[in-house]
């Protein structure tokens, strides 16, 4: 029989140390929706979405009491919507019916307002970007996502470039809510078809009908674990990949569980460690506790490379399909380690960037000044996409220019968004290298250095 | 279904009495027991089995945990699934 120290270590991870699955995604392909009108392809997305995730959040709750954890999101991903529209032009028709079928099945968030131009966008995929502002900012649950670049086509600096006035015009259209709508868009280099977690889930064209993918979290336990290591650092890589093991388990377990439940394929489990603002849920301070006195001093990215290497390890082999995104998140504004070293000016931009070059995902949740030009944001962008192309990682820029705020003053998103302060950017301009546009080549796959 | 069930409380007499009277009660069949002192803290598990009774989990979890905090003990019941999962490879 399982012995009574390991059943209080379950039990306190889940009970005091936010142990959670952070997210049960169900992935829907959209392909057989396609229809010539955008009534009938609106109608279609609806009544399949409705159709398959209709117990989603039912089950999601069975497990949670199954098992006594939290299930904390059920959401659902769809195929790119740029290629559902693509033969009716009714994007925003489909956005629509989306968060419709959201709200019918009372899952959290639906993600697949998305397009994939690393390479080049089509005239339909074009028109389709031009929509994403309006439809983040009348659809409540709708999340988008635009890949710009990858390792194998390198950057597609036009999308690039409209990248960034896309993010201004749906941080000025949700200016009430502190430019929220911007929290649902991210811009991707090497964006993968399995992520479970939001904003950037979408179920790719790689994928089967109907698939489940689980996202589990354990920030605070992995940081209650290393409260008792003394060691050096081989030992704190020792004690993450064990723990990293056994959160992962828990990962598997629900995802086998909620695919036969669900009648779906059991596709992957994502071995990210995901912060809440929850005190005690924060990546920020699993870096603090290794010897940093703030997330952001010099050893951060170093430290943030330790942690991320050995939750890979650790939970590689304690899942059957690893995917997904699988590492740490540094979101500033869902994370409290993160959002004081902000506050006080111990992490930077810079630093940020930094960091994301060893970990997944990159900038994240991050708050500018409202006044920020288009073309900064486009360059933050250009160089996150850089360190994911170069690299052969998946990075992101989930940037908020919150409409009308500046460095010093803080924005409030709700809920696990969290809330962050306004950080400084670079106020030298880019302007002439963004306006070039065309594509900056794939880069060398050998002579590295 | 085969479900541990953990007690955690200030150590006292009549622990395991209360607890088995709360099972009874619930139609839940212990298949084994095991306990320890940790500091003045009383622990123990219990393999049991939910088989007969008629209460849903998520009921029976709820009334378990209640009629634990009214004897000042925390009571948490869960499949064995996640244990065997998260310790036994």
């Amino acid at each position: 029989m399982i012995t009574n120290k390991e059943v209080f270590e379950t039990v306190g991870m889940i009970r005091s140390q936010h142990l959670d699955v952070r997210c049960i995604t169900m992935g829907i392909s959209l392909l057989d929706c396609i229809r010539s009108s955008a009534a009938e392809t609106a109608t279609k997305v609806y009544d399949k979405i409705t159709t398959y995730a209709k117990d989603l959040v039912s089950v999601g709750e069975k497990i949670s009491t199954m098992y006594g954890i939290p299930v904390v999101n059920k959401r659902v991903s769809v195929t790119p919507v740029s290629m559902i529209g693509a033969a009716s032009g009714g994007y925003l028709a489909i956005a629509k019916a989306m968060d419709k079928a959201a709200a019918e099945t009372g899952i959290d968030f639906i993600g697949g307002y998305t397009a994939l131009v690393q390479k080049g966008a089509t005239a339909e995929e074009e028109a389709f970007l031009l929509t994403i502002p309006e439809a983040l900012s009348t659809t409540k649950k709708v999340c988008s996502s635009v890949n710009v670049a990858s390792s194998r086509a390198g950057i597609n600096m036009d999308a690039v470039r409209r990248m960034g006035e896309i993010v201004k015009k749906t941080a000025f259209l949700t200016k009430e809510e502190d430019s929220i709508g911007c929290a649902k868009l991210v811009t991707f280099a090497n964006a993968v078809e399995d992520n479970p977690f939001m904003a950037g889930a979408f179920h790719g064209t790689g994928e089967a009908d109907k698939v489940i993918n689980v996202g589990v979290s354990g920030p605070g336990v992995v940081k209650a674990a290393l409260e008792s290591v003394d060691g050096d650092l081989t030992a704190v890589a020792e004690t993450v990949k064990k723990t990293a093991f056994k959160v992962t388990r828990v990962g598997q377990l629900v995802a086998k569980s909620a695919a036969s439940m669900l009648g779906a394929r059991f596709g992957i489990v994502d071995l990210s460690l995901a912060p809440t603002p929850a005190i005690g849920d924060s990546v920020g301070r699993i870096l603090e506790e290794m010897g940093l006195e703030r997330v952001g001093a010099c050893g951060t990215t170093a430290a943030l490379a330790l942690l991320n290497d050995a939750v890979k390890k650790g939970g590689i082999m304690a899942s059957s399909h690893v995917g997904g995104l699988s590492g740490a998140f540094i979101p500033v504004s869902e994370d409290i380690g993160m959002i004081e070293a902000a506050e006080m000016g111990a992490l930077t931009l810079e630093r940020l960037e930094a960091m994301t070059a060893v970990c997944s995902v990159g900038i994240d949740m991050v708050a500018i000044p409202g006044d920020t030009p288009a073309e900064v944001i486009s360059a933050m962008i250009a160089d996150e996409a850089a360190i994911g192309v170069v690299n052969q990682k998946t990075t992101a820029v989930r940037a908020i220019p919150v409409y009308g705020k500046k460095v010093g003053d803080s924005a409030s998103f709700g809920g696990l968004l969290g809330h962050a302060p306004i950080m400084k950017v670079s106020e030298y301009s880019p302007l002439k290298f963004i306006s070039r546009g065309g594509r900056i080549p794939a880069p060398l796959g050998s002579n590295k250095n | 279904m085969k479900v541990i069930i953990s007690v955690i409380g200030k150590d006292r007499i009549g622990i395991i009495r209360d607890v088995s009277a709360f099972l009874a009660e619930l139609q839940i069949n212990i298949v084994d027991i095991s306990q320890t002192l940790m500091g003045e803290y009383f622990t123990m598990i219990m393999r049991a089995d939910t088989e007969k009774s008629a209460m849903p989990l998520d009921k029976l979890t709820k009334v378990l945990a209640e009629k634990g905090a009214s004897v000042g003990l925390t009571i948490d019941l869960r499949s064995e699934e996640i244990f065997n999962a998260m310790h036994r490879i």
